[in-house]
């Protein structure tokens, strides 16, 4: 039984899934209140799929690249979960393939929204997104460039006229044209849960790089605070 | 040895603690300090210390339950410094605490910081009569409280109005060209120097000051102070007499700091004065403190240094309390609260 979390979006939530299914998905909405919010959210997914703890034999996260704070809360919730429980360190997961991972989901079941490539990109603050680039294979989505984190305008224009998926297109809709009707905003755990099944076992296209140590993708070093102290 | 095994966790500042406590026994402490990742900056840069947090928390478990030879399944209850403190940073031990409570199936217990830094001395020196009167110095506080009951009320009696004690070592401390943190290094400095060789002023303690401020202290017009003195000094083209200065500098603190607590002690009843916090270390106020409650007949608690600055033990410490007066258990959904209040002993 595998637990999923992430804390990289707008979305706090947690999932549990067989190997086969999501067996169940607890997502809140609150960019301020992660660290309140994770862990009721993982006991919640635990009631609803009418499991306990002791049943969970893995643990994957989102590692980003994300807001740092919120980032944290999920790294170090699936770490100690992982110490508690003394099952194998947790696995990360690039918080971005995940967006890319639900967009492949929904346009397997509508071939109309089938594109060759993607862009994802999610708020990074600071007037800055955070994205990645990715090329739509049949298996899934492989990530082709980044991530990387810059303002929206800064990218290349190949890469900002590509369909969008994530909050970024939302935020700058004049740099990112190609944001996508209905296109999955935050991250879904379950969609990351099943994302790092297909990594491990070997059916998806970044198969051989796409599980990652337990530790934030930051992108960013703390220099802006650190200059600030001086 | 008996009673319920707690596990603490504290990421307030710059110290990622666990301490393993079995009823009022210290079984282990571990400490992860970033100080040295902070000294360049002469302060604590809070994301630097929230990365350090996040890497140090698995290893500095694992490293206290080995050394207290406990397993981690054997822990009865979590508890963890819901604040005061740096947000990002409490937010880190927050979330390993609940996470831990909720992969052991125990309770969790989110405490007030200084709270636990009164509760940590029942590990040295046995229970803490009621009242006890708690001074607390360090970087981040200065407060007096006056402490009917450590895991239930608490009550704010004066704090400082400006820079805390430590922060006021800090900058003095680069005034002088002495490394971070300063209080160390005033203090050995201050060893050879005359304490009584500059008159630096004692903030809040005269006329209406005392009325208005009766316990509360302020340090940054004493820092100021110090910052000109030095400068006309400069301006002259003659030595700074380093040692004078740190002695006089350290002898103004110390002697507000104990004159405030004395007094408290004296006006509402209380016997037992413990100091806490980074500055406790300090060796000029730990003689001073000891010269007046005796003068006054108060009972001197000091916890030893390594227990006086911020750790996990103090945490597991007032969390065994709390689980030993079966006082209610946090939800998993506790905040982190970077300005929770004194009064609010549990989260
Ligand atoms: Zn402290």
């Amino acid at each position: 039984m595998l637990l999923a979390i992430d804390t990289a979006t707008g979305s706090v939530g947690a999932a549990l899934h067989d190997g086969e299914v999501v067996r169940a998905e607890v997502v809140r909405h609150d960019v301020r209140r992660h660290g309140e919010l994770l862990v009721p959210a993982v006991s919640d997914a635990l009631d609803e799929a009418g499991l306990r703890m002791s049943e969970v034999t893995a643990i994957v996260c989102g590692v980003g690249p994300g807001p740092f704070t919120g980032l944290r809360v999920g790294v170090v919730t699936a770490l100690v979960l992982a110490l508690g429980r003394g099952l194998p360190a947790p696995q990360g997961v690039c918080s971005l393939d995940a967006l890319a991972h639900a967009a492949h989901l929904e346009a397997a079941g509508a071939p109309g929204l089938a594109a060759p490539e993607l862009l994802v990109a999610t708020d990074a603050r600071r007037r800055e997104v955070y994205w990645a680039r990715y090329e739509m294979t049949p298996a899934g989505a492989r990530r082709v460039e980044g991530p990387g984190v810059g303002p929206a305008s800064g990218l290349s224009e190949e890469v900002r006229l590509l369909p969008a998926v994530g909050r970024g297109g939302l935020l700058y809709p004049q740099a990112l044209t190609g944001q996508l009707d209905g296109a999955p905003l935050d991250v879904s755990p379950g969609v990351l849960a099943d994302l790092a099944v297909r990594l491990r076992d070997g059916t998806h296209p970044d198969a051989a790089t796409g599980l990652l140590p337990p530790e934030p993708l930051y992108l960013r070093r703390p220099d802006a605070v650190e200059t600030r102290a001086r | 040895m008996s009673g319920p095994l707690v596990l603490g966790i504290e990421t307030s500042c710059d110290e990622t603690g666990v301490g393993l406590v079995r009823g009022r026994t210290l079984l282990f402490d571990a400490i992860a300090s970033s100080v040295e990742e902070h000294a360049r900056f002469g302060g604590v840069v809070p994301e630097v210390a929230s990365r350090a947090h996040l890497e140090a928390m698995v290893p500095t478990v694992e490293r206290a339950c080995r050394e207290a030879g406990v397993r981690l399944t054997d822990v009865d209850a979590v508890s963890v410094t819901a604040g005061p403190g740096l947000a990002g940073a409490l937010l880190v031990g927050v979330a390993s605490a609940k996470a831990l409570a909720l992969a052991l199936g125990v309770p969790l217990y989110g405490v007030n910081h200084l709270a636990a830094h009164v509760a940590v001395d029942v590990v040295e020196h046995g229970p803490l009569p009621e009242p006890t009167m708690g001074l607390l110095v360090s970087g981040g506080h200065s407060n007096l409280l006056l402490v009917p009951d450590v895991t239930d009320d608490i009550r704010s009696l004066g704090a400082t109005i400006d820079d805390a004690a430590g922060e006021a070592f800090d900058k003095v401390a680069r005034v002088l060209g002495l490394p971070f943190p300063g209080g160390p290094h005033i203090d050995r400095v201050a060893r050879e120097g005359d304490q009584v060789a500059i008159d630096f002023p004692r903030g809040l303690t005269s006329g209406r000051d005392l009325q208005r401020h009766r316990f509360d202290y302020s340090f940054s017009g004493l820092k100021t102070a110090v910052a000109r003195w030095v400068q006309a000094r400069e301006a002259t083209g003659q030595p700074v007499p380093v040692a004078d200065v740190a002695a006089s500098f350290q002898e103004a603190v110390v002697d507000v700091l104990t004159r405030k607590a004395v007094l408290a002690c004296a006006e509402h009843g209380v016997e037992d004065l413990l100091i806490g916090g980074g500055v406790a270390a300090n060796s000029r106020l730990r003689a001073l403190a000891q010269e007046r409650c005796d003068d006054a007949g108060i009972r001197l608690r000091v916890p030893r240094p390594g227990l006086c600055t911020d750790n996990g033990a103090m945490v597991a410490a007032l969390g065994a309390q709390m689980v030993m007066k079966g006082r209610p258990e946090s939800r998993l959904d506790l905040p982190a609260d970077s300005s929770q209040p004194v009064e609010q002993v549990r989260a």
